[in-house]
């Protein structure tokens, strides 16, 4: 375990993209300005951004975007500094004069996705983009629908084509542990390709699945803060930090400027989206008392901190059920130490 | 009076033609043309007494005094780079691939204008689809702001020449029906299904159009879908059309002959279907144009 635990784990953040399908893919401007501005910086390696289907996928098939995919992209790239910008690319929508587009706005990276078992109708994008030196991660969409040896031949046609990382998208929400486990097993047997993986939630296993394959040796987490996405929503980015957090990995990520990005900005974009808000998140990792939350709330609004940190102090002082009157205590202290 | 055709190109689109063009009262298959001795289209070929050559292009000149007209059934990239030869050939070629180099050629719009030109492209089974109903509603509505056409495939019926070329699918399909209708704002989306047992090719189209006789374009769609099937009887609307507030929607489903191809394939068959349509009227409008 421990030799797997110093792996560098790559983070994509897609809630700009698949979260696009929870909205209609009405995103606007001022959403993706807002959101990139907070995200770039706090540790995710690269923020995917456009229609949820793509680049040229705005239609009246899926859903037409409120603006044109190099509004979106131009708006993003100019509020990522220090964050890569990635977009989905699926051949059959995109042609590859938007791939040209893309690379004259500043796309870093281009994730070109297709059906399970169709990955020969990438080769022209995946060789076009390489081409222009830029990076090509393969997704491999609805991975329930084939079996371990047909997505294992799929990835040797990927790599024959130079592709150097592979995310499993689980878009169906539809793949159990055991299905999960013996896939990536099998990859991680026959090559040396990168793996990721992109989970939904339909059955409640997003978020365990992306640790089940980080445990068996997955490197990438495609997920979204909120598991803001088509459907149930995606895996939540945050809490898979958190867990990782928890094991004390991955902790140059400023997770609670991701819970606060949660609960004040992807709140807003989707305000009918569930998810497990950035409060609770914190209150898990902290391992305080559930029932906190509404007085946490309440003093944190109060003495003006962040709910985040004061259930973390909360935690730090091993509070127990039955504390609630620790909460405007502590809350007060911490306002008091921030000035 | 017979038109004597040569196919070039032995995989699945030129064993199609081989046996629509056995089955035309119209055509006389001259040629057979491949790359290797040990294919399979040569194999069924010369199982029926056909001539064949393994020469590629090269292999017609040899026959050019017995050749009225060459279907190209190779891939986009070969045909571009064959054109000189053709050219040297002299020949009304017909272009099965989604090369763009020749005149572009729905039937049932412009076969007579195609083949005073010495290149006939047949698009792409997009087009030619989803063309012939765009381009009569084109004729009879005013103000058609954007045309889409999404286009459903089964993953056996996609050979490596589209897959690895899909983005001249795209282009090409979008261009053209940008110049049959004369709309700007063209989208095309392609998307495989590989279920078992394999869906029949589909097409849906959306217009949106502000305003639209309901009454005329029921009886023009209706028309032209009867027009299609003379050459591809298969061609059929599955659902549709659905009028609503400034979008009109209809989904064509085409069925292939199922000469060689399988059924499902209509997307080949209806380009091989418009080749042969193509071919048969050879010689009826070089009459009427006073050879």
């Amino acid at each position: 375990m421990k030799s797997m635990d110093i792996r560098k784990i790559k983070y994509i953040d897609s809630t700009l993209r698949d979260g696009s399908h929870s909205i209609a893919h009405k995103l606007s401007l001022y959403d993706i300005a807002e959101y990139c501005r907070a995200i770039d910086g706090v540790g995710i390696d690269l923020v995917v951004v456009g229609h949820g289907n793509g680049l040229g996928a705005s239609s009246r098939l899926i859903g037409k975007s409120l603006h044109a995919d190099e509004e979106l992209l131009q708006v993003a790239r100019s509020n990522l500094k220090s964050t890569k910008l990635g977009v989905l690319v699926i051949p059959g929508f995109a042609k590859l004069s938007d791939i040209d587009k893309a690379i004259a706005l500043g796309v870093d990276v281009f994730l070109v996705a297709c059906h399970v078992t169709e990955v020969t109708v990438t080769k022209q994008f995946n060789e076009y983009i390489a081409a222009q030196n830029k990076e090509v991660i393969g997704i491999l969409m609805m991975i329930h629908m084939a079996t371990d040896e047909e997505i294992m031949n799929q990835i040797r046609i990927l790599e024959s084509y130079g592709v150097s990382s592979v995310i499993l998208m689980d878009s169906a929400g539809a793949t159990t542990h055991h299905r999960l486990k013996s896939l990536v097993k099998k990859i991680v047997t026959n090559s040396s390709i990168e793996i990721g993986f992109h989970g939904h939630n339909n059955l409640g296993l997003a978020v365990s699945n992306t640790i089940t394959a980080l445990e068996l040796g997955a490197s990438i987490v495609d997920a979204t803060v909120r598991g803001l996405g088509a459907g149930a929503g995606n895996t939540q980015i945050e809490q898979v930090i958190a867990l990782r957090q928890l094991q004390n990995l991955d902790n140059h990520i400023k997770l609670n400027d991701i819970l606060r990005i949660s609960d004040e900005i992807v709140t807003r974009i989707n305000p009918s989206h569930s998810g497990v808000d950035g409060v609770s998140i914190s209150s898990g990792l902290a391992g305080v008392f559930s029932g906190f939350k509404p007085k946490v709330i309440e003093a944190s609004k109060l003495y003006d901190i962040s709910p985040y940190k004061l259930f973390n102090d909360l935690g730090k002082q091993r509070v127990v059920a039955g504390q609630e009157d620790k909460i405007m205590e502590t809350a007060k202290k911490l306002s008091e130490s921030d000035e | 009076m017979t038109t004597n055709v040569a196919i070039l190109g032995s995989g699945n689109i030129g064993l199609d033609l081989l046996y629509k063009t056995l089955k035309s009262n119209k055509l006389n298959l001259v040629l057979f043309v491949g790359r290797s001795e040990n294919s399979k289209g040569i194999a069924i070929a010369k199982s029926l007494g056909i001539t064949t050559s393994i020469e590629s292009i090269d292999g017609i000149k040899h026959y050019l005094n017995d050749i009225d007209l060459i279907f190209d059934a190779t891939n986009a990239e070969s045909h571009r780079s064959s054109q000189h030869i053709f050219e040297q050939y002299g020949k009304l070629v017909v272009d099965l691939t989604p090369s763009r180099v020749g005149e572009p050629c729905i039937p049932i719009i412009n076969l007579k204008e195609s083949l005073s030109k010495k290149n006939i492209s047949l698009v792409t089974c997009g087009g030619q689809a989803s063309i012939p109903l765009l381009y009569e509603i084109s004729n009879v509505t005013r103000g058609i702001k954007y045309i889409e056409l999404a286009a459903t495939i089964s993953s056996d019926s996609a050979g490596m020449g589209t897959r690895e070329n899909i983005d001249e699918y795209t282009v090409t399909t979008e261009k053209a029906i940008e110049s049959f209708t004369g709309v700007e704002n063209i989208k095309s989306i392609l998307s495989l299904n590989p279920a078992i047992p394999q869906i029949t090719m589909r097409n849906t189209v959306y217009i949106e159009v502000d305003n639209y006789d309901k009454e005329l374009l029921t009886s023009v769609i209706k028309s032209t879908v009867n027009k299609v099937r003379t050459y591809v009887p298969g061609y059929y609307i599955a659902s549709g059309p659905f009028f609503s507030e400034g979008l009109i929607t209809i989904t064509i489903e085409v069925q292939g002959a199922g000469d060689y191809l399988p059924k499902y394939s209509g997307n080949l068959d209806i380009i091989t279907s418009a080749a042969i349509e193509i071919a048969e009227n050879y010689n009826r409008v070089y009459e009427i144009n006073g050879y």
